[in-house]
């Protein structure tokens, strides 16, 4: 447009978004954490895939720009893309790198954990969608595969296989033997609750609490099992 | 025309080819024309299972990049004369196979032959998937063990999601050819049951092959176990697995440990 038209007073819009963010906090050594993350992607491919990634630095405190772009390369390489970075109390970041973020709150923190991943979330303001209808799914979910659905719940009428995974905003019914990864109220829903008719699952969560195969009670494996949350707490108990 | 199957497994060392060669075999001494296909290119082996790789002269690369033509490349079996080989070419790696060539190559198969089998390279990468690409039936070659389980049903989704059939919204045929069963180490225990693979895999059974020497020594020897050894307890095995490939309706029987007059007389073993 040409400049001499006088601009019209025009009142801008600000609109205020949240959105819930998943946080990455590298440790050191670099090298082993990285190949923790790959560990753990390899078993739910795709799981960043358009997402948004926050980078937290408090922990590993990096010395220099350049480590931290080679972070952010490595990152980018493994299909991650870090939206930003939160680096405590550095004040600025080179002009190559992604944003610096402040203020970011994290409301439900898991405990970091052997997987070598923790997630935070950022504070998010949940607006509830009427578009809240069940996505059912007929077929067996086999390994690699992730079912993603961002309203409502996800019933499965065959099994869920090993190294698979169901992410759903609400709960989530598996009426064969649940053998993968499930987490329901993915968006922020302590309501939602994973039903399943066997439990084998290699991890259960239930908004953003986990709990591992390994330390669920061994009278819930193999049986009828729900999971959900209790006082902040998540339990699997038996169904039947 | 030809069905064109795929054996595959995701995981390698559990049979693959073994299968191929005793399945195609099986196939064609009931008169059938069948082509089986080495797509493992870079680690060309059907050839040798076969007995065949002293004949090798072009092979699939040189066809799908139209240096040679089929006719050319076709290996004819010397005991079995309706069964053909495409070899797969040693020098290249999987990256010379290119999509368009593999479709020519299939198309051309699919009038001359009554089956086309490809023997998959284990993985789930590019070869893998062009072995798959084309495929109306998969042979999925399983141990009775967690990993190679696993695998499997990683390869039962990519057959879902990545063979022209399915991206066609057709289905594909899947059968589960369990191999290597060890009927003393199942009694014990140590093995995943039939039973548990097939509800993990949820696709319906085209055999249970027994662990045999007899088998190693087939392939050693560059004969197809069908071949070498027809009444060994494999060989039966996979013949039966080929009339079930063939519509068939034959029982399924697991193979059982025969205990010897040891065993009977002090009872278990300890293991």
């Amino acid at each position: 447009m040409n400049s001499a038209i006088p601009s019209q007073k025009k009142s801008l819009r600000f609109h205020a978004r949240s959105f819930v963010a998943f946080t990455l906090s590298p440790e050191a050594p670099l090298e082993k954490w990285l190949g923790d993350l790959d560990r753990w992607t390899e078993n739910s491919p795709g799981f960043f895939a358009g997402r948004p990634v926050l980078l937290d630095l408090s922990i590993l405190k990096p010395a220099g720009d350049e480590i931290i772009a080679r972070l952010v390369s490595q990152l980018a390489t493994r299909g991650i893309r870090v939206y930003a970075i939160e680096a405590g109390d550095r004040q600025t970041l080179g002009p190559d790198l992604p944003p610096l973020l402040k203020g970011a709150k994290p409301v439900v923190i898991d405990e970091p954990h052997a997987t070598g991943e923790s997630k935070s979330k950022a504070s998010a303001l949940s607006e509830e969608s009427a578009d809240t209808r069940s996505l059912i799914i007929r077929s067996p979910i086999r390994s690699g595969q992730s079912i993603l659905h961002q309203h409502g719940d996800v019933i499965v009428m065959g099994s869920v296989g090993y190294g698979s995974e169901i992410i759903a905003a609400g709960s989530i019914h598996v009426y064969g033997t649940l053998r993968g990864r499930a987490f329901a109220g993915s968006a922020g829903n302590s309501e939602a609750r994973i039903f399943c008719s066997r439990n084998e699952a290699e991890l259960l969560a239930v908004d953003g609490w986990y709990m591992t195969a390994d330390e669920m009670e061994p009278a819930t494996r193999g049986r009828p099992a729900q999971s959900f949350l209790d006082n902040g707490v998540i339990r699997v108990a038996p169904l039947d | 025309m030809a069905k064109v199957l795929v054996v595959t497994s995701g995981k390698g060392g559990v049979g693959k080819t073994t299968s191929t060669a005793a399945l195609g075999a099986a196939l064609a001494q009931t008169g059938k024309r069948v082509a089986v296909i080495d797509f493992d290119v870079g680690l060309r082996n059907l050839d040798l299972v076969m007995g065949a790789e002293r004949r090798v002269v072009f092979d699939l690369i040189n066809v799908t990049q139209g240096v040679a033509k089929l006719s050319q490349a076709l290996i004819r079996d010397k005991r079995v004369d309706t069964l053909f080989l495409l070899p797969a070419s040693q020098t290249r790696d999987k990256d010379a196979l290119t999509e368009e060539g593999v479709a020519r190559v299939i198309e051309e198969l699919r009038e001359k032959f009554d089956y086309v089998l490809c023997d998959s390279p284990a993985g789930i990468e590019r070869g893998a998937q062009l072995a798959m690409r084309f495929a109306d039936e998969a042979v999925i070659v399983t141990n009775p063990e967690v990993s190679s389980v696993r695998d499997s049903d990683r390869i039962i989704g990519l057959l879902d999601s990545r063979t022209l059939r399915a991206e066609h919204g057709q289905n594909i045929t899947k059968y589960i050819l369990v191999t290597r069963y060890d009927a003393a180490r199942a009694a014990r225990g140590e093995m995943l049951n039939i039973d548990d693979v097939l509800d993990i895999l949820s696709t319906p059974l085209l055999g249970i092959i027994p662990e045999s020497e007899g088998v190693l020594r087939a392939s050693n020897v560059g004969s197809p176990v069908t071949l070498n050894e027809p009444t060994n307890a494999a060989a039966r095995a996979y013949i039966d697995a080929a009339r079930r490939l063939e519509g068939e309706d034959v029982p399924i029987v697991l193979p059982v440990h025969r205990r010897g007059l040891l065993d009977r007389m002090f009872g278990r073993r300890a293991a």
